[in-house]
């Protein structure tokens, strides 16, 4: 989107000083993080340092499974941020620009969306975000390097997550400060249940599940498709709608119907590259927030279909790779989280194939084929459903 | 039964020039109505500077193209300020197809088979049944003769329409005027535009006025002060000539016996060579001339391979020379032009034919930096706009490896990319055209390997001005670091933590950590032609240092007084530089006798410190040797036999004196 004015004046009145005494209690810990990073760029500039700030290196090549957590987080490698080059002195003064703009936030009780943030550093000179994408980025930064998340910086996406049709009851703090109970099947339209940004405990609590196991399905019109056909009834299950690559609160959504629910996930999507990837953030954390991956991932979740050998078993109508889709699938080859037997199978397959399918496909054999038959299949051989 | 030769007879006759022509449209370059056009131009405008450098004459071209009232009819006229024409040869000039005087000479020239002009005419008349109007005044004193003239296709003869004496204030010079069918394009490759703005170029002599039909006038103004040096003609070099020259050589010499022929017909042939040729030929010196018949010439023209010869002369040809084509790249290519470099080679010969290659490279910052460079060819001062695929000249850019001048090319073949313009002549006594209709230079190893020695020195130059930019944009960077990043991030991180703002001193000095140097050329005043050079320095470092500065500056340059530097050889300044701790200074010279942008960067370069301690500028390093050039393997023994018989001859002439 194009930004289109200046600085508003009022902009310039906002940035003012605030004590720490301001900043309440709740956001004390938080800030003093943010904080830590601000000293240890002045103390280089008192010390005669060239200041400089170190942070984990955010690449496929950095990113390691950790025993404990069952989730791909990231390794060793570190990188500086280094007013040494122009890009890194560029880096150090929006930092410092946004970590004084998340105190003001939490001294006056505030808080903005990323591209609110985006929009206010018009005001801060040579400072500013030429590209939300690298305001987004720099938040993400601060989340690695203070180990909090956005939400306690007062930041949120600007976007929900997605609807979820099922048979779960739960218990949501709303904005009137009221909690409401809400059975995601009985008491919502056909849209289903919108799941909100801020998905934590405080928000919404998990009261009952009278289900089998969650489907997170990528695009809207297959989950249209299992809720018209009454799928959730039939099968007993959860249906997510997952929008693509899931939102952060979509995916922590589903992780905790996993563990607190104890429902089975399995993941349907496309049958290419990209999907694999929706399919891995889910699974097993995506390289982007492997950071915060222990929150966001579920560890147990299976990959249903399309695959690659689905294109061959049900004859399903397909496209000819592209050469992005190839280069795609090349990096999954070398990408940690695909390292398994059935990965590396499958995506070899499909280079030889040349081929991908979509979900809706499956309609060659009719509206009904996927709840009726290709679904229930997969499921029985997944153990899920027993036929 | 008659003899099938009789019958075959009834349809042997003679071709008229009308039907040759149009079997041969493509050869004459009038195949295409946008063609057409451009090549009439391109004839009239050759013979228009051929004329004016054989009177010695600076010369004033104009061209006017205009649209008639018939749609797709253009008027051409072309009028120059040349020596004009004998009223008798008028007719002959324009209306007789191979006629003209170089054809007999060896010499660099433009035009040479005499068809070029005639053929404009023969196709005016053809498309549009109109005879061209020529004006041709041959002194002052003189009235102007005018001619309207047709060509009489059957017997190949001028016709003229009518004649008549005009005033002409012009006090010498020759106007063509015809009309002819065409189609005027401006913006193509191939335009009577881009024809008149190459031809600007490479004779930076001559002025050219181009008036297009849409009434917008370009004016390309000469940058040279003098004619170029005249070209002479040269007797034929017996390596340069086939049997069939051979033969009608002898039919017309006036020499009575072979050895005389042999003497006074070609060059580098002495007493000892013409015995030794006749000795190998088995022929007798003393053989008449006319009496020789078709194996004995053979005979000859063989041993002329056998015989050690030295070279023929080179002072015949006329090269544009390095500052000239810089000066006129800068003025007339039409392109911003921020750096060129270019390279006049020693003549050279092939196959008995003396050639100069002269190159030139121009950094041209508005164009595309992903896009394939512009080339630019000459053959003899001539533009060739056709079939640069297929051109030697082109051949010589794509052997070049690039990459290790540092543009993009693919493979280190082919032509490279990047926002780059070269520029490639040819001159010669005989230009090895592919074909009839000389749009391509044929591959010829000697004229290919010049051209590639020339441009690997134009590209030496040219990544050193590309590394210059680099390593400015470079300081730049570190400029706005220290002078505007680090004082707002110690600024904001002193508003967070509530504390003072920390003097942010110790931090420049830390990341900058060297000697800075920059330098700027200032035009100082026309008068005088003076440059005034500033090489300003910032000691960021805690120590004092010592080193040497060097300007390397044209040597045509002259340095003013109180630079206080050591003036070395090729144009080699020198100071001694001590700088303090924190100290700043600037070291300024002037320079005197050169033009305003024969001048724009200065080459400045250090040694005597240990290079990182120096910022901005590159350590001093003795010019590389020339890159030997792979594709010689015939051509090496070829130049070898030329040395060798060069040395050989020197020896001699030393013995003489």
């Amino acid at each position: 989107m194009a930004v289109k004015k200046g600085p508003a004046k009022s902009l310039e009145a906002f940035d003012q000083k605030f004590t720490n005494d301001q900043i309440p209690e709740l956001s004390k810990a938080t800030f003093h993080e943010l904080a830590c990073i601000a000293e240890s760029v002045y103390d280089n500039i008192e010390n005669a340092q060239i200041p400089a700030v170190s942070i984990s290196s955010r690449t496929k090549n950095n990113i390691v499974f950790d025993e404990t957590l069952g989730v791909w987080k990231y390794g060793k490698d570190q990188m500086q941020r280094s007013a040494k080059s122009l890009d890194g002195a560029y880096m150090l003064l929006r930092t410092m620009h946004t970590v004084d703009f998340i105190k003001q936030m939490m001294a006056t009780k505030k808080s903005s969306t990323l591209r609110e943030m985006y929009y206010i550093s018009e005001g801060w000179g040579l400072g500013k975000f030429h590209d939300q994408q690298d305001s987004d980025k720099l938040v993400e930064d601060l989340e690695i390097i203070t180990k909090k998340m956005r939400e306690d910086f007062k930041l949120r996406p600007e976007e929900n997550g997605a609807s979820v049709i099922g048979n779960v009851t739960i218990e949501e703090q709303t904005r009137d400060g009221k909690s409401r109970t809400i059975n995601c099947r009985d008491d919502v339209g056909d849209s289903g249940y919108g799941i909100p940004y801020n998905v934590e405990k405080e928000k919404i609590k998990f009261k009952e599940a009278d289900a089998d196991f969650v489907i997170g399905v990528e695009c809207g019109g297959m989950f249209d498709r299992l809720s018209e056909n009454r799928f959730d009834e039939k099968n007993r299950a959860v249906l997510v709608h997952l929008k693509g690559q899931p939102a952060r609160c979509t995916r922590r959504f589903v992780k905790r119907m996993n563990e607190e629910m104890k429902l089975p996930v399995v993941i349907f999507t496309d049958g290419d590259p990209w999907s694999y990837r929706i399919f891995a953030s889910v699974a097993y954390g995506a390289i982007k927030t492997a950071h915060i991956s222990e929150y966001l991932a579920t560890p147990g979740a299976q990959f249903i279909g399309i695959s690659p050998s689905d294109i061959i078993n049900y004859e399903l109508p397909s496209d000819k790779l592209n050469d992005q889709d190839i280069k795609a699938l090349k990096e999954e080859l070398l990408d940690p989280r695909f390292n398994s037997e059935f990965w590396k199978g499958e995506i070899n397959l499909q280079l030889q194939l040349g081929k991908k399918a979509e979900q809706q496909s499956l309609a060659k054999y009719g509206l009904d084929y996927v709840t009726d038959k290709y679904l229930p299949e997969k499921l029985a051989e997944m153990r899920i459903l027993k036929r | 039964m008659k003899p099938i030769a009789e019958e075959l007879a009834k349809k042997q006759r003679e071709i008229s020039v009308a039907e040759f022509f149009e079997k041969n449209k493509h050869i004459l370059g009038f195949d295409s109505t946008t063609r057409a056009i451009l090549t009439a131009v391109k004839e009239a405008v050759d013979n228009s500077l051929d004329a004016c450098e054989e009177a010695n004459v600076m010369p004033e071209v104009l061209v006017e193209i205009t649209q008639t009232d018939k749609k797709g009819v253009y008027t051409l006229k072309i009028e120059d300020n040349g020596p004009g024409i004998v009223k008798q040869q008028i007719s002959n000039v324009f209306g007789r197809l191979l006629y003209g005087s170089r054809f007999h000479a060896i010499r660099q020239s433009r035009g040479q088979q005499g068809i070029g002009i005639s053929a404009a005419v023969l196709y005016s008349q053809l498309t549009t049944g109109k005879p061209t109007r020529i004006i041709s005044k041959i002194a002052e004193d003189r009235p102007a003769h005018v001619c309207n003239l047709m060509i009489n296709t059957r017997q190949n003869m001028p016709e003229v329409v009518s004649e008549d004496i005009t005033h002409w204030e012009k006090p010498h010079g020759t106007s063509v005027e015809m009309q002819m069918i065409g189609k005027y394009l401006r913006d193509s490759k191939q335009s009577p535009y881009e024809f008149l703005k190459n031809t600007a170029i490479v004779n930076p002599h001559a002025r050219i006025v181009f008036k297009e039909p849409d009434g917008t006038v370009t004016t390309f103004e000469r940058v040279a002060e003098s004619m170029p040096k005249p070209c002479t003609d040269i007797l034929p070099h017996p390596h340069g000539v086939e049997i069939g020259t051979v033969m009608k050589m002898l039919s017309h010499t006036s020499a009575r016996k072979l050895g005389a022929f042999l003497q006074t017909s070609f060059c580098r042939i002495s007493q000892r060579t013409s015995d030794e040729i006749c000795q190998k030929a088995g022929l007798d010196s003393n053989l008449k001339p006319e009496d020789m018949g078709i194996e004995q010439i053979s005979a000859l023209v063989n041993a002329f391979k056998e015989v050690k010869l030295m070279a023929p002369p080179t002072d015949c040809l006329s090269p544009i020379g390095e500052i000239l084509l810089k000066r006129a790249l800068k003025r007339n290519s039409g392109t911003e032009i921020e750096f060129a470099a270019s390279v006049t080679r020693a003549p050279s010969v092939y196959s008995g034919n003396p050639f100069i290659v002269e190159v030139a490279v121009a950094y041209c910052p508005s164009l595309p930096k992903d896009q394939t460079i512009t080339i630019m060819r000459f053959a003899n001062r001539v533009p060739l706009l056709f079939q640069q695929g297929a051109c030697a000249l082109t051949h010589g850019i794509e052997g070049v490896d690039w990459r290790r001048y540092g543009l993009d090319q693919r493979g280190g073949k082919g032509i490279p990319s990047g926002p780059v313009m070269m520029l490639v002549h040819v001159a010669s006594t005989k230009v090895p055209f592919t074909s009839e209709s000389k749009e391509a230079v044929a591959d010829i190893p000697e004229i290919e390997q010049d051209i590639a020695l020339a441009l690997q020195e134009c590209g030496r130059a040219l990544n050193r001005h590309m590394h210059k930019n680099v390593r400015i944009a470079k300081l730049r960077e570190k400029e706005t670091i220290i002078k505007q990043l680090l004082p707002l991030i110690a600024q904001k991180s002193a508003h967070v933590l509530n504390r003072p703002v920390p003097s942010i001193e110790p931090v420049i000095a830390k990341i900058m950590n060297s000697i800075l140097v920059d330098s700027r050329v200032e035009y100082i005043d026309g008068n005088r032609k003076t440059h005034k050079v500033f090489v300003d320095l910032i000691n960021y470092t805690k120590t004092g240092h010592e080193f040497n500065l060097y300007a390397v500056v044209p040597e045509e340059a002259k340095l003013a007084e109180g630079s206080g530097a050591t003036a070395g050889a090729n144009g080699k300044l020198s100071w001694k530089v001590k700088m303090e701790p924190d100290e700043r200074k600037s070291v300024i010279f002037e320079l005197s006798g050169l033009e305003k942008d024969d001048y724009t960067e200065a080459d400045i370069y250090f040694d005597g410190i240990e290079s990182h301690i120096i910022d901005g500028i590159d350590p001093w390093k003795e010019e590389e040797k020339e890159e030997v050039y792979e594709t010689v393997d015939k051509s090496e023994s070829v130049a070898d036999e030329i040395s060798e018989a060069e040395s050989g001859l020197a020896c001699k002439a030393n013995k003489e004196e």
